[in-house]
């Protein structure tokens, strides 16, 4: 374990450094951050002096460099439309996102799974069919439109749920949470209903045809034959190597979800990373997005090392080979 | 006797909540900073007319209000003298004088945004605390427009260092200083917290100087809103009571809803296309320029892009502006247009590029491509190209294409600051001419509003101002389009009618709520 450990993070590194030199590389299209610092009548030559100071004008390879050596002592660079360190504004913006993805990820794994199984056991009941009709809507209506109809039936119409931000929070030892208050958790419902709509589907649907597709291996007709309870077969034999697959594209998505909540997140006006990125490409702040970038990249090198060693514990022949 | 003392306390509590009025507000952006001179936005414009003041103020109709300074008189040809209100506190509990007018002009002309516009300013002097002369270096007639930018700020809340040893009174633009997270003005506001992009709590500042405003909002909670949907669906649902701007293809809902009070109205941006005369040798031709604006139906464009949201335009500045002349008539006349073509030598027309921004004005890309459709008429084939602001001005100034969208708000809302941004000839040693990526340039034109600018006397100004858009009408300078109006909506019993402008700085602090 310590040897697949040190060799994860050697090419966590390496990773890392190829997604700052591209998030670099990209940065220079973005545009002018000094174009958004400025109102429209200032002269270039001020402009240009701006850029100077911020080192703006600087060759590529040692703005690079200078970048490199403030991440070695911690500091990924500068926001300057918030005028803070890049990862204090990240940081800041992480618990909205986290909680509505927590929030989604509970509600997909609870449903899912049943929906799921319900529909590969018995796939030609009325059920089934609805629940496979549904998530058919689900893959395919943008989560634009969903976010939207809901706002307008439940905030507007009904007027039961605000329609934007977070409501009041509670801050926990530095950690701003909306989930410890009444207005803080029905500000939530809206937004984790529309993001698990686009989610759901994803797995019931996966979840159906690996369950079917095992429910057709010759053990599982062999568990039949030796006539062990079907709950036993379904839940012990069928459904465990169901959740491989599962797993992995599951880490996958929630690394996406943490990442690209953007349209959720633009909607509802919550102020999490995915609307934070957004605004940070419009205007233009380039080094908040290189930093953004490089979060999200960590993220996704811990969630699938996360999702290697589950594997490994659900099904040991993966961890057998893999010390190899 | 359980349901008489219920009622008195309702009673107790609604009486004293009818003092307090909390206002939840939904704007596009908030303030970038709490420095008031750190960026020219307009989002900055409107946070410092809530916690700050200004000297003098633009009334609905476009003339001068007293507020910090109660008159002010020119005693020469150079020299505007201010006389300034007394008994008037800063937030801070200083008391506001002269020294803290003088104090702030020099920080405006520290200030990398506002340094332009102060240019002919020179140290103003102080006669005595509550007296103030305000000098020109030549000749300035817009003294009063720019005395509407001087707000004072409190000069000794700014002077001196912070905890971390920096000074306070440091204009920084991306990084922290004292300035962009504390505050201290004269306004009816102050700050009381901020989320920079989430929240921004303003507090009725206990002892603000005008009494005579019947304003009785004691707070108000800004929450910046971008997406246009969301920010409609806020005010629909109860969410916010304010929003603004309305997006157009909202209004017709917004105003047909009883419960919902829409206020809009025309404003000074005005959104044209240039036409590179040194690019393309074929927009030289008066003829080919007269063709193209009379291609262009603009009236139609304001009728079905922007839902009657805008207001066609033939000049720059819009009614109002001493610039403005009655009876430009609107040239759209295909057929004519079709013939200047072929007087010009180009009955077969032409091909030619064009850019445009697709998130800087409202409907910026829709635009472009209709006016593409538009000039295919007439045998011109235009390849477009939109893109980001982020990204657009950079190949504006570059020059990249052979018609460029921009728009323009004069700074100063007076009718000379566009042509000298827009239609003067471009000049890099003194910035006239800076956004002119046509191109044009007339000597005439040039000379008139260099005359204009230290023309005094408002008669003799407005006549040059005049001169100079009928000349630009004339030459087919550019192609104007429309001005886009401005629009805020409120909840029933929310009166922002009397308090919105032109400007578009709503003055909150005189706000009245049911």
């Amino acid at each position: 374990m310590f040897a697949f450990t040190v060799r994860r993070i050697i090419q966590a590194i390496i990773v890392m450094l190829i997604i700052s030199f591209i998030g670099f590389a990209l940065k220079q299209s973005v545009g002018d951050p000094v174009r958004e610092l400025t109102g429209i009548s200032v002269s270039a030559a001020e402009r240009d002096a701006i850029r100077e100071k911020l080192g703006l004008n600087d060759p590529f390879l040692i703005q690079y460099g200078r970048f490199l050596k403030g991440a070695m002592q911690g500091n990924i660079g500068q926001s300057f439309f918030y005028k803070k360190p890049a990862m204090e504004v990240i940081l800041n913006k992480a618990p909205a996102t986290i909680e509505l993805v927590m929030c989604c990820t509970f509600l997909i794994v609870v449903l899912s799974i049943p929906m799921g199984i319900y529909s590969a056991i018995y796939p030609k009941r009325l059920l089934s069919r609805l629940i496979m009709g549904l998530s058919t809507i689900g893959v395919s209506v943008p989560i634009f439109l969903i976010a939207i109809l809901l706002i307008y039936v439940f905030a507007i119409e009904l007027n039961w749920l605000p329609s934007y931000g977070r409501g009041e929070t509670v801050n926990v030892w530095g950690w701003e949470s909306g989930l410890l208050t009444l207005d803080g958790l029905r500000h939530l419902i809206l937004p984790t209903t529309a993001l698990t709509a686009l989610m759901l589907p994803l797995f019931v649907r996966l979840i159906r045809s690996e369950m079917m597709e095992v429910l057709e291996t010759e053990y599982v007709k062999f568990a039949w034959a030796k006539g062990l309870p079907r709950m036993r077969i379904w839940f012990v034999h069928a459904f465990k190597n169901t959740l491989l697959p599962v797993i992995t594209v599951g880490g996958v998505q929630i690394g996406t979800m943490i990442a690209f909540t953007i349209l959720t997140e633009t909607v509802f006006q919550w102020g999490g990373l995915g609307f934070l990125f957004l605004e940070a490409v419009e205007r233009a702040d380039t080094s908040l997005l290189v930093a953004y970038l490089i979060f999200v990249g960590i993220i996704f090198v811990v969630v699938n090392t996360a999702v290697d060693i589950i594997y490994g514990l659900v099904n040991p022949m993966v961890r057998i080979t893999g010390r190899k | 006797m359980k349901k008489l003392l219920f009622f008195a306390l309702a009673f107790i509590f609604l009486a004293t909540s009818a003092q307090g009025k909390t206002l939840k507000m939904a704007l596009d952006a908030d303030p970038e900073s709490m420095d008031p001179h750190v960026q020219l936005s307009g989002g900055m414009l409107q946070y410092t007319h809530l916690c700050f003041d200004p000297l003098i103020r633009w009334t609905k109709d476009m003339k001068f209000e007293p507020r910090l300074a109660t008159k002010w008189e020119r005693i020469d040809d150079l020299t505007v003298r201010f006389y300034l209100r007394e008994g008037v506190k800063f937030h801070s509990g200083n008391t506001f004088t002269a020294a803290d007018v003088a104090w702030t002009m020099d920080r405006l002309k520290k200030s990398e945004d506002f340094k332009g516009l102060f240019t002919s300013f020179a140290e103003p002097k102080i006669i005595d605390d509550y007296t103030i002369d305000i000098i020109t270096t030549e000749p300035y007639p817009l003294v009063e427009n720019m005395a509407t930018y001087i707000f004072p700020l409190d000069s000794k809340f700014y002077t001196g260092t912070d905890e971390k040893g920096l000074p306070k009174d440091a204009i920084v633009k991306t990084e922290y200083s004292f300035a962009n997270q504390n505050q201290s003005g004269t306004g009816p506001f102050y700050v009381e917290s901020r989320e920079q992009g989430v929240k921004m709590v303003y507090k009725r500042f206990a002892d603000y100087w005008d009494k005579d405003s019947k304003g009785n909002v004691s707070e108000i909670i800004l929450t910046p809103i971008k997406e246009n949907a969301t920010r409609t669906a806020a005010l629909l649902s109860g969410g916010v009571d304010f929003i603004a701007p309305v997006p157009p293809q909202d209004f017709d809902r917004l105003s047909t809803n009883k419960d919902i009070n829409l206020v809009s109205m025309a404003g000074s941006r005005i959104i044209t296309f240039q036409l590179n005369q040194k690019r393309k040798p074929e927009f030289a031709n008066l003829k080919v320029r007269q063709a193209i604006i009379a291609a262009i139906d603009n009236a139609g464009i304001v009728a079905k892009l922007m839902k009657g949201t805008a207001t066609a335009a033939q000049q720059q500045g819009p009614e109002g502006f001493d610039g403005y002349v009655e009876g430009l008539t609107p040239r759209f006349d295909l057929a004519k247009a079709k013939q200047l073509m072929k007087e010009a030598g180009f009955e077969k027309g032409f091909e030619a590029t064009m850019i445009a921004p697709n998130n800087r004005y409202v409907n910026d890309e829709k635009i472009a491509e209709a006016v593409v459709s538009m000039l295919s008429k007439i045998g011109i084939k235009v390849s477009l190209k939109t893109m980001p602001k982020a990204q657009y001005w950079d190949e504006f100034d570059a020059q990249v294409a052979d018609i460029q969208m921009i728009g323009w708000h004069s700074d100063t809302e007076d009718s000379a600051n566009y042509s000298e941004y827009l239609l003067m000839c471009p000049n890099k040693d003194t910035g006239k001419g800076q956004y002119n990526s046509g191109n044009y340039c007339n000597a005439k034109l040039d000379e008139l509003v260099n005359q204009a600018n230290v023309e005094n006397d408002r008669v003799k100004r407005r006549a040059l101002l005049q001169e100079v858009e009928k000349i630009a009408y004339e030459d087919a300078a550019y192609v104007p389009l429309h001005w886009q109006n401005l629009s805020w909506a409120a909840k029933k019993g929310v009166d922002i009618e009397p308090v919105v402008n032109i400007m578009d700085f709503p003055y909150l602090g005189d706000l009245v709520v049911e």
